[in-house]
């Protein structure tokens, strides 16, 4: 997608790529030939700028063929910048615009309950988007209605586009807000496969509470050139030289 | 005109079980009857209303008819975003009731003042937006409502609003209704309006002069072939709203007569003009003193004929 696009919140999606990958792989019951089934889990991809990670995920699960990808965020292609539903097979929801996701997610979980249905809805949030204020009000919310079948991941990266979390808006102490929203709250390495899958078929971390997943992970994570690196956070432009710099970092990769 | 609406949300859950009623920290008054019926489907959550939008985006999404309840100034404006993204560009059937559309709640001051509601959510594609202009009249809006596509925005007026539809007019989202016919101006109206420029018809009347009223309880999706159709036939056109005049029903009778190649005819916009209306006081109050009478929307459509 970088090759075709040029472009991309390329560190966004690093941080995040083990923790959808194991969503997709262990957790979701989904179905790509019926992308709308009733009785799937609901994914809300609430931090919409990392879909690069989640457009892999769907492709690789056969949602829509490998190929759109190259097309990504060109002229009526159906993978944008950030993430579709009534574009893309598999996207629950149109997100982008951060603080969204975990009030639709109460909805669904919400419906869920009211019809008596058993699908599972999971939302991935990320730390810089923890600022706004509406994520805090959807976790009021969740912990008012203890919505056992409702999990938030945090993709806990310390670095939003500026730089350190840390220097922008501290979110510390982070897991403890959401313990005190109602949340059970467990924490994980999020590059971790094995450990992302236990703690993640673990859900409900307890049957009366919405589950937080805090997980620890680094931003541009697998690239010594993106790693804790700002400059990554958005590319626009990104150069063939640039490029050239990942492909071999890949290609080294065991 | 509330209460309508709200034993009719709770006629509608008992017809349909997708209908679900979320509330924002608001009296229970004229709800108990669907809290005690339908417990499991009845909400009343926080002051936090970008959350509740993105919720009931969420049951919206999965498969439930959501019907919102709050102060229309907070219903629009603090979650601006949620209803053009969660609601809007997901094309979902939330229905959105704004207690207080325009100046209802003037003694509360301007931070409750609903003036600009119309304009804003005019702009935004799917959005619906109806302001009918009594309490018969949101029955009926009421029991479209619950097929309607995509989300719904309603305005509710201050309650006790003079009855002047009727069911003999039937009733549709969407299409204009003339209230009635003359030869000599058209007067458009929307929302409580209706009743001050039937007031200004008759008022009209007494000078031997006779007016077409035409309710545009729809201002979203708009009847431009209802308002070019008594454009037409009229020798000037006036619209009243309870609304500032950037954006609203003026504007878009405006819009439609320009792009029709009719924009010769005498035309005038009564409304409120670019301000923060803030002098307390009573709703009539303040529609007066912005010139939002019978009186004056005769005494300029006088004018307008006399040129």
């Amino acid at each position: 997608m970088l090759v075709g696009s040029g472009r991309g919140h390329v560190g966004a999606a690093l941080s995040v790529m083990e923790i959808v990958r194991v969503l997709y792989d262990d957790i979701l019951r989904v179905n790509p030939k019926l992308p709308q089934w009733a009785e799937r889990d609901r994914f809300i991809f609430s931090k919409g700028h990392g879909c690069l990670a989640l457009y892999v995920m769907l492709a690789e699960k056969g949602f829509f063929p490998k190929e759109e990808m190259m097309r990504s965020c060109h002229f009526g292609s159906m993978l944008g910048g950030h993430p579709e539903s009534r574009k893309t097979p598999g996207v629950e929801a149109s997100t982008g615009a951060l603080g969204h996701g975990l009030s639709i997610g109460v909805g669904c979980a919400l419906a869920a309950r009211i019809d008596r249905k058993d699908w599972r809805t999971f939302v991935l949030i990320g730390d810089g988007e923890s600022n706004e204020g509406s994520v805090w009000e959807a976790a009021l919310s969740a912990g008012k209605h203890r919505l056992s079948n409702l999990t938030v991941l945090v993709d806990y990266n310390k670095f939003q586009s500026y730089g350190p979390s840390k220097d922008i808006q501290d979110l510390e102490p982070f897991a403890d807000k959401w313990r005190s929203f109602g949340f059970a709250v467990r924490e994980v390495d999020g590059h971790d496969v094995p450990a992302l899958r236990d703690v993640l078929k673990a859900a409900p971390f307890d049957e009366s509470k919405p589950s937080a997943l805090i997980c620890h992970t680094v931003k541009g994570k697998g690239f010594k050139t993106t790693e804790h690196n700002a400059d990554w956070h958005h590319k626009a432009k990104v150069k063939p030289e640039e490029l050239a710099l990942l492909l071999v970092e890949l290609e080294g990769l065991p | 005109m509330r209460k309508a609406a709200l034993l009719a949300v709770h006629e509608l859950a008992k017809r349909d079980p997708r209908v679900v009623f979320v509330g924002s920290d608001i009296t229970k008054q004229n709800l108990e009857k669907f809290a005690a019926e339908f417990p499991d489907r009845y909400f009343m959550e926080g002051i936090y209303e970008q959350h509740i939008i993105g919720m009931c985006a969420g049951l919206a999404m999965s498969g439930k008819v959501p019907y919102i309840n709050t102060i229309a100034t907070f219903l629009t404006r603090r979650c601006y975003e949620q209803v053009l993204i969660d609601l809007c560009l997901h094309e979902l059937p939330v229905r959105l009731l704004g207690s207080g559309g325009g100046t209802v709640y003037a003694p509360l001051g301007p931070t409750h003042l609903a003036n600009e509601d119309i304009a804003i959510f005019r702009a935004i594609p799917h959005m619906t937006v109806v302001a009918p202009c009594d309490a018969d009249e949101m029955k009926r809006v009421m029991a479209q409502s619950l097929d309607w596509h995509g989300p719904l925005y309603i305005r509710i007026a201050k309650g006790g609003d003079k009855v002047v539809s009727s069911d003999a007019r039937g009733f549709k989202i969407g299409e204009a209704i003339p209230m009635r016919e003359g030869k000599d101006v058209l007067l458009i109206s929307t929302g409580i309006t209706t009743q001050v420029a039937l007031d200004a018809a008759d008022l009209l009347a007494k000078d031997g002069l006779t007016a077409t009223v035409l309710h545009v309880h729809t201002l979203k999706p708009f009847d431009t072939a209802r308002v070019l159709h008594y454009a037409s036939q009229a020798r000037a056109v006036l619209t009243i709203e309870e609304h500032t005049l950037v954006g609203g029903l003026g504007s878009a009778v405006a819009e439609t007569l320009m792009d029709a190649g009719q924009g010769g005819v005498p035309f005038a916009r009564l409304g409120f003009p670019d301000v923060f209306t803030e002098e307390l006081g009573s709703q009539a109050e303040i529609m007066g003193k912005y010139g939002l009478t019978s009186a004056n929307l005769a005494t300029k459509a006088k004018q307008l004929l006399s040129k």
